[in-house]
C-alpha cells in the first residue's frame, strides 16, 4: 500500500520532469543543418596540417625545407617535402608538400618540431573521398588554392 | 424530392452530413496530430522536427500519408483470416461513433443523444475486441502478447474512466454532452472535481495506449505491439485511431471539466479546439517525459489507486449531493 505522502512526492518528480521538458521545448534548437550551414569550429580544432604563409612574401609559404617535420613524424604520414633555392633568397622554397592523411593521428610533433612554424592544423573536416590515394594531397597546392 | 426527406426526415440527411464531416474531420485530425508529435517531440530534445516537406515540414504528413496509401499490403501466412481483416475495420467504427455525439460548438454536432457518454464508452469498448482479435488473428506471439496486455490495461483504466465522469453527470443529471456543457456556463467541474479530472487525464493516456502506458506496442520488446503485422493502409487505420482517440479522450476532457465550447469573446468552436488541443500537447508532453512503466506497476497503479479514489471521490460526492 503507498501512502499519500509517497504519493504526493511522486506527483511532485513527475511536474518537475514535466517542467524540464517545457523548458526544452522554448529552449532554442541546437541542430545545425549540416550542408547549409556549418559550425565555427574552435581554434584548438586538429584538422589536417596546413601551411603558413610568409606574411613578407605571400607568394610562397614560410617552409624552409628543413625536413625536420618527416624526420619527427611518428607514422610517416608526410611523405615527400620537395624544394628550390631561388635566386637572391637566402631561405629554400617548397615546391612539394605530399601529406598521406590516412595514417595521421593529428599528434601534432610536426607543428611543434617545424623551427620557423610554418604548420598549423587547419579548421577542414569535410574530407570525403572514395579511395584512400585521393587522402595524400600536397599542401603547397592547397596553400594556393587557399590564398 | 419532398417525399423522400417527409420519409427519412431530416435527421438523416443531417446525419449523412454529419458522417462526411467525421471522416473528414478524423482524417485532418490524424494528419495535423502526426505534425503536431513530431514537431513538438523535436523542440523538447532541442531539435527541428520535419522541416524540409513544405513550409515547417507542413506537407510531411500529407507525404506520410501519400506513402502509406501507395505501399503493399502484405497479409502474412497462416494468419486467421477473417480476425485479421476484421481487425482494422472494427478499430475504426467507435471512433466514428464517438464523433456523432460530440458538442464542437453549442450548434455544431451531428446528432444530441439523451446517453451520449454512455455512447461512446459502449462503442469505445469495442477497441479492445480489435485489439485482441488483430493480435490473435495476426499468427505472431508478439502480437498476441500485445494484444492481451492492452486488453488487460484497457479493462483496467476504463473503470476510474468512467468512474471519474460520474461525479461530473450526477451533478447535471444528464448523459447528454451538451447538457454538460450548458452545465457549465459559470464555473468548470474542473474546480469541483479537480481529483477525477487528473484521474480522468492519466485513465485516458492509458487508454489510448500512449507513453508512459504503451505497453500494448512497446517497441524495444514487442516489435510493434498488435499491429506488428499490419502494412499500409490497414497500419494506417490503427494509427488513425489512436490518433482519433487521443483527440476523443482530450475533447471528453474538455466538455466534462473545462467547459467544453464555453468561453468568453471568440466563438464556441474555437475554444473546444483550444481546449481539447491543448489537451492533446499535453499527452505528447508526457510522452516526452515520463519512461515507460513496468506492467504490474502499471495494473497496480490502476486497480489500487485509481480505482479506490475514484470510487471515494464518488461516493462523497453522492453524498454531499443527496445532503444538499
Amino acid at each position: 500500500m503507498m501512502l499519500p505522502a509517497e504519493i504526493i512526492k511522486g506527483a511532485a518528480s513527475l511536474i518537475m520532469g514535466m517542467g524540464v521538458t517545457l523548458k526544452a521545448f522554448f529552449m532554442p534548437v541546437v541542430t545545425t543543418q549540416y550542408p547549409r550551414e556549418t559550425l565555427e569550429l574552435p581554434e584548438r580544432f586538429r584538422g589536417h596540417i596546413k601551411l603558413i604563409g610568409d606574411p613578407d612574401v605571400p607568394d610562397r609559404t614560410k617552409c624552409i625545407v628543413c625536413m625536420a617535420c618527416i624526420r619527427a613524424c611518428p607514422s610517416g604520414t608526410i611523405k615527400k617535402i620537395e624544394g628550390e633555392k631561388k635566386e637572391g633568397e637566402k631561405k629554400k622554397t617548397c615546391t612539394e608538400y605530399m601529406l598521406d592523411f590516412t595514417t595521421c593521428s593529428q599528434c601534432g610533433i610536426c607543428v611543434e618540431v617545424c623551427p620557423v612554424d610554418a604548420l598549423d592544423f587547419s579548421h577542414d573536416y569535410n574530407i570525403a573521398v572514395h579511395t584512400r590515394a585521393e587522402c595524400t594531397f600536397d599542401l603547397v597546392k592547397e596553400y594556393e588554392k587557399r590564398k | 424530392m419532398n417525399w423522400i426527406i417527409d420519409l427519412v426526415g431530416k435527421d438523416l440527411m443531417w446525419l449523412v452530413a454529419g458522417l462526411v464531416g467525421v471522416i473528414a474531420m478524423i482524417v485532418i485530425n490524424t494528419v495535423i496530430l502526426t505534425w503536431v508529435e513530431r514537431k513538438v517531440s523535436g523542440h523538447m530534445q532541442r531539435r527541428i522536427g520535419p522541416k524540409e516537406v513544405g513550409p515547417y515540414g507542413l506537407i510531411q504528413a500529407i507525404a506520410d500519408s501519400l506513402k502509406l496509401l501507395g505501399k503493399d499490403i502484405i497479409t502474412p501466412g497462416h494468419v486467421e483470416r477473417p480476425l485479421y481483416f476484421l481487425a482494422p475495420i472494427v478499430i475504426i467504427i467507435p471512433v466514428l461513433v464517438s464523433f456523432v455525439v460530440i458538442p464542437f460548438s453549442s450548434f455544431l454536432q451531428v446528432k444530441d443523444i439523451d446517453v451520449g457518454i454512455l455512447v461512446i464508452f459502449a462503442f469505445s469498448s469495442l477497441t479492445v475486441l480489435s485489439l485482441l482479435l488483430a493480435g490473435w488473428g495476426s499468427n505472431n506471439k508478439y502480437s498476441l502478447i500485445g494484444a492481451m496486455r492492452s486488453v488487460a490495461q484497457n479493462i483496467a483504466y476504463e473503470i476510474p474512466l468512467l468512474l471519474t465522469l460520474l461525479p461530473v453527470i450526477l451533478m447535471c443529471n444528464s448523459l447528454s454532452l451538451r447538457d454538460i456543457v450548458e452545465a457549465q456556463k459559470d464555473v468548470w467541474f474542473v474546480l469541483y472535481h479537480p481529483i477525477p479530472f487528473l484521474i480522468y487525464f492519466i485513465a485516458g493516456v492509458a487508454e489510448t495506449n500512449r507513453t508512459p502506458f504503451d505497453l500494448a506496442e512497446a517497441e524495444s520488446e514487442l516489435v510493434a505491439g498488435f499491429h506488428t503485422e499490419y502494412s499500409g493502409m490497414r497500419f494506417a487505420l490503427f494509427f488513425m485511431a489512436e490518433y482519433t482517440n487521443i483527440f476523443i479522450v482530450s475533447a471528453i476532457a474538455a466538455i466534462f471539466f473545462l467547459g467544453g465550447y464555453q468561453g468568453p469573446i471568440l466563438p464556441g468552436i474555437v475554444w473546444f479546439f483550444i481546449k481539447t488541443y491543448f489537451l492533446v500537447f499535453v499527452i505528447v508532453w508526457f510522452r516526452w517525459t515520463f519512461p515507460r512503466v513496468r506492467f504490474d506497476q502499471l495494473l497496480n497503479f490502476s486497480w489500487k489507486i485509481l480505482i479506490p479514489v475514484s470510487f471515494l471521490w464518488l461516493l462523497i460526492c453522492g453524498g454531499l449531493l443527496k445532503i444538499l
